[in-house]
């Protein structure tokens, strides 16, 4: 029978949650590196005992995390990430320019067909890639000598590069996206990049039509269906159909179009989740309801998911990170909250359940669908 | 035998309990003791100072014998009482809370 493992960081650890195909009974492991913050774990699609975890702290630094048993047990791997050649400068919050300083692992991204090839995107903005299993690190520093690079400013979190998609039908084809320089696509492995950032607009740049500048808060595909992403940006929802070139706003119908976290359905091309939260300076769910919103229709027609969900006096946050499905039949979709709660649904979002209620804020939720 | 009590997070990463021994030669100075350490304790890299800058990390600091040696270059002689063990270089993570 198949199996779930969900896979969540928080401000204060890891945890490991699993339960059969029926998605009701969870046990519950964990906190792995209590009192660290876990921004991102993440198993590897070819091997889903192989995890990686980013394990960071004020005090401490980077720590990079790596378990070959689905998470019982955990070996510290490299974590040295060290900007290629010269440092370069972005803009500061001020528009003054500002050398590239590493702060941490955002997001690890592993290989869909090699263990040891994971993708790190960090803080400030960059893209890194181990093929040793995490011993050691390199940056693929076409990315943060675009020539856009020196114009790149952070966003409130930091200038972070916080979204890593890889193609699966076109091998070297890689998306990512940074706050607040926007989205960027490889043909090429990552050698070289562009922006692609077409079709989005951005109040609060002085060109709301920027090639870059957009404050984008997630991208997400379908695995059948590369060329087409989906977008959260700090406002508006986002479609592009072919491959990044261009963007078009499927908001309609959305309470807010603010939010932080997308994803596809599993095996639904056109079904997309998102989170709408009330405004960018109003972290929280409007009117106190905490409602997933999903579109069938690849946008701009929504529907609010609420059964099982708080619909009064909630004022939690979804991070970019903490919204994952899973591949079982019918899909299950994850969200963790900065409350501490995972919430699931094992039919695609008509219902839900808390699976925990009391975790340290959630930075991140990944599943996986074990055989 | 050089002594280096570490702040628990650090014991916890690198799987020790209570203080570190570790062996350095002379002249035992303040970096020396970290590169010892770091050999003997691979995870504990990037931890204390930063990988690229080798620099302290801002919310640690180095006490001995009473003394704050954090704003002392590394090649700065540790005290006699810590070279001969009888006092311990402490790694100390600030406070901080509200």
């Amino acid at each position: 029978m198949s199996r779930v493992r969900v896979l969540v960081g928080t401000r204060k650890g890891a945890f490991v949650l699993t339960a059969d195909a029926k998605r009701e009974q969870w046990d519950v492991s964990g906190p792995h590196f209590g009192g660290w913050e876990i921004y991102h774990l993440k198993g590897s699609p070819a091997d889903p005992d192989r995890l990686y975890a980013s394990q960071s702290s004020g005090w401490f630094g980077q720590v990079i995390q790596r378990s070959s048993d689905g998470g019982r047990t955990w070996e510290t791997v490299g974590n040295k990430f060290s900007y290629d050649g010269a440092t370069g400068t972005h803009q500061w919050y001020d528009g003054t320019p500002h050398p590239w300083e590493f702060a941490r692992v955002w997001h690890l991204e592993p290989s869909l067909t090699d263990p040891d090839t994971v993708y790190a995107g960090v803080e400030d903005a960059a893209l890194f890639r181990t093929t040793d299993g995490g011993q050691s690190w390199h940056e693929l520093s076409g990315l943060r000598t675009h020539a856009s690079a020196p114009s790149w400013q952070p966003g409130a979190g930091g200038m972070c590069l916080h979204t890593i998609l890889l193609d699966p039908s076109r091998p070297g084809r890689i998306f990512v996206a940074i706050s607040a320089a926007g989205a960027f696509r490889s043909d090429d492995d990552g050698v070289t990049w562009r922006p692609i950032n077409r079709g989005l607009r951005s109040e609060g740049i002085p060109d709301p039509y920027a090639e870059v500048g957009h404050c984008v808060h997630r991208i997400a595909m379908h695995r059948s269906r590369p060329g087409v992403l989906f977008m959260q940006k700090h406002w508006d929802v986002m479609r592009s159909d072919d491959a990044g070139d261009s963007w078009r706003e499927v908001s309609g119908g959305l309470p807010s179009d603010f939010g932080f976290p997308i994803d596809v359905h599993a095996h639904e091309p056109e079904t997309v989740y998102v989170v709408p939260i009330k405004s960018d300076s109003e972290h929280y769910p409007p009117d106190g309801k905490l409602r997933v919103y999903r579109s069938r229709t690849g946008g701009n027609e929504w529907e609010a998911l609420t059964n099982g969900l708080p619909q009064r006096h909630c004022y939690v946050n979804v991070l970019r990170d903490a919204m994952a499905v899973d591949s079982l039949d019918p899909c299950g979709v994850y969200v963790g909250t900065t409350g501490g709660q995972v919430y699931a649904s094992a039919d695609a979002g008509d219902r839900w359940a808390p699976i925990v209620r009391d975790l340290p804020s959630v930075v991140s939720v990944e599943v996986q669908t074990l055989p | 035998m050089i002594r280096v009590i570490l702040p628990a997070h650090l014991r916890t990463l690198a799987r020790l309990h209570g203080e570190v021994k570790i062996d350095v030669a002379r002249p035992v100075t303040v970096g020396a003791v970290l590169d010892a350490l770091e050999a003997a304790y691979p995870m504990l890299r990037g931890t204390i100072r930063d990988q690229v800058t080798r620099q302290r990390r801002a919310f640690l600091r180095f006490f001995a014998c009473e003394e704050d040696l954090s704003h002392e270059p590394p090649d700065t002689l540790l005290p006699e009482a810590v070279v001969s063990g009888a006092e311990p270089l402490l790694v100390v993570g600030a406070m901080a809370g509200g």
